[in-house]
């Protein structure tokens, strides 16, 4: 029979689905104003491989010419960013969500486990509970990344009034490249994340809106968890 | 019998079940549609809100603006004139130094030694000052990294007269009490507007040396500004004039849509 198990609070849900647009026009304006400098090469052993960016990677995203524009939302938007951020942190950590979320001691092993799996190449996958061990690192270095960006953007905002921010987050130049790397983070982590969003289905997806997933148990089995009610919580 | 109703109460439970999947299904999902339409109506109120009426500021969105200027409010309370920018090694200063902009010295004929700086006390009580008295001013040097709002940065080395010495020695300490100090080019062509407490910060300099040689026309001679707690669109070259106003000054790029403060 069909039960109803809960997954996401609501305020997971509600910081997640704020984060999505407030992440995607952080990162807009951001390139708008990397544009004015857009200095960064990935270069090994004096061979670069890449220069961030192309000229027509500008002309597809319409970016030329508009560091004032980027500036002015990118420093609105921080406000957004940083505390939809600080109530998703204090969030799971009151509500004791962290236990779910953050590496256990085994994590990384099973990680690897999980990362097979998903690709086909082992069959089974290591128990689990709300969260996978692949999850649990993700979804922690998400936030770790999350304050990284704050940190760093602080770093390069204002680097005399924050001289200490600064010189934590190794200089000016490197807050700087940190920043950048960060928002690539970003932007990979959203690529694998969709397409594992894509591959879980509909009634994974459904529980980040919803907040539940609809399961068979059997009646027996209803009965242990109704004397357990904590297990999924 | 009692098999009967057994079976009748499961099926009822699962009419139940699935009543209550379909109406949060529905709750939640209408919730996330009106709130994400929502937030997309808003994201394009606010691409397509008018821009700001032109004045001291101009060329942003008008929330956008009112968004800079809160944000200047609240940053400012972290603000201090004993926080000093880092400062380097003469050795790491850059040979050749980033020319970025001639914005405002495209005069024909212009000629530093004919120059005299303009310091505006009230409507009509005009300092003149020349370069001999300023060099005969205590001399400090800065290297610090020059940052650009587009993002780059340059270990620079400067020389000149600290603001706050230049104010001390010609009396203008009263003045100086106002809220801002305006600087322009001898054209009035590029102008900016500072807050008084960042003009006299102790690093903040009039300098005429780079790299212990007079300032290059190119890298506004004789005289410009070094401010290092703001970026380098306030850092003007070829200072003609200076006055001193309770209301903000005119400010160049702060007509362009960038930031009024740009403080670092």
């Amino acid at each position: 029979m069909k039960i109803i198990k809960e997954k996401h609070s609501v305020i997971t849900r509600w910081t997640h689905w704020v984060n999505f647009p407030i992440l995607t026009i952080m990162i807009w304006s951001g390139m708008l104003i990397y544009w004015a400098s857009d200095t960064y090469t990935f270069t090994l052993f004096g061979h670069t491989f890449f220069h961030f960016f192309p000229d027509s990677f500008y002309k597809f995203f319409n970016i030329p010419a508009r560091l004032a524009e980027g500036m002015a939302f990118h420093f609105l938007f921080m406000w957004f960013f940083t505390l939809n951020g600080i109530l998703y942190f204090f969030y799971t950590i009151i509500s004791g969500a962290w236990r779910e979320l953050v590496p256990q001691k085994n994590s990384f092993k099973e990680a690897w486990q999980v990362l097979l799996h998903d690709l086909h190449i082992r069959r089974t996958a290591p128990p689990q509970n709300k969260y996978n061990a692949a999850q649990r690192i993700a979804y922690t270095a998400i936030i770790v990344m999350g304050f990284g960006s704050v940190i760093t953007g602080l770093a390069i905002y204002k680097p005399t009034q924050f001289y200490w921010i600064t010189w934590m987050c190794g200089g000016y130049n490197f807050a700087r490249i940190l920043h950048f790397a960060l928002t690539l983070g970003y932007v990979f982590f959203f690529i694998i994340h969709v397409l594992q969003v894509v591959l879980a289905g509909w009634n994974n997806f459904r529980s980040v809106v919803s907040g539940f997933e609809v399961v068979e148990e059997k009646p027996d089995q209803m009965v242990k968890d109704d004397l357990n009610p904590t297990v999924n919580n | 019998m009692e098999n009967h109703t057994d079976k009748n109460k499961k099926a009822k439970e699962e009419v139940a079940v699935e009543q209550k999947i379909k109406r949060r299904n529905f709750i939640s999902f209408s919730t996330f549609f009106v709130l994400g339409g929502a937030a997309f109506g808003g994201w394009k109120w606010l691409y397509n809100s008018p821009e700001e009426t032109a004045g001291i500021t101009a060329g942003a969105r008008k929330p956008l603006r009112r968004a800079l200027n809160k944000t200047e409010l609240f940053f400012r309370k972290f603000y201090s004139n004993n926080h000093h920018v880092k400062t380097y090694p003469k050795a790491m200063a850059a040979k050749k130094v980033r020319v970025n902009s001639d914005i405002g010295m495209d005069d024909e004929g212009f000629k530093p030694e004919n120059w005299t700086l303009s310091v505006v006390k009230s409507k009509g009580d005009v300092l003149k000052i020349t370069m001999d008295e300023i060099k005969a001013l205590p001399k400090t040097e800065l290297i610090f990294s020059f940052k650009c709002v587009e993002g780059w940065d340059q270990i620079q080395h400067w020389a000149g007269v600290k603001f706050s010495d230049f104010i001390d020695h010609f009396k203008l300490n009263e003045h100086a009490k106002m809220d801002y100090i305006g600087m322009e080019t001898p054209n009035g062509e590029y102008y900016v507007g500072l807050e008084s407490e960042s003009a006299l910060h102790p690093q903040t300099l009039l300098a005429y040396e780079m790299n212990d040689q007079p300032i290059a026309i190119e890298h506004g001679a004789p005289l410009r500004l070094i401010i290092p707690v703001k970026y380098g669109i306030k850092n003007l070259k070829r200072i003609g004039t200076i006055s001193f106003s309770n209301k903000r000054p005119k400010d160049y790029w702060a007509e362009q849509g960038y930031d009024y403060y740009s403080g670092l």
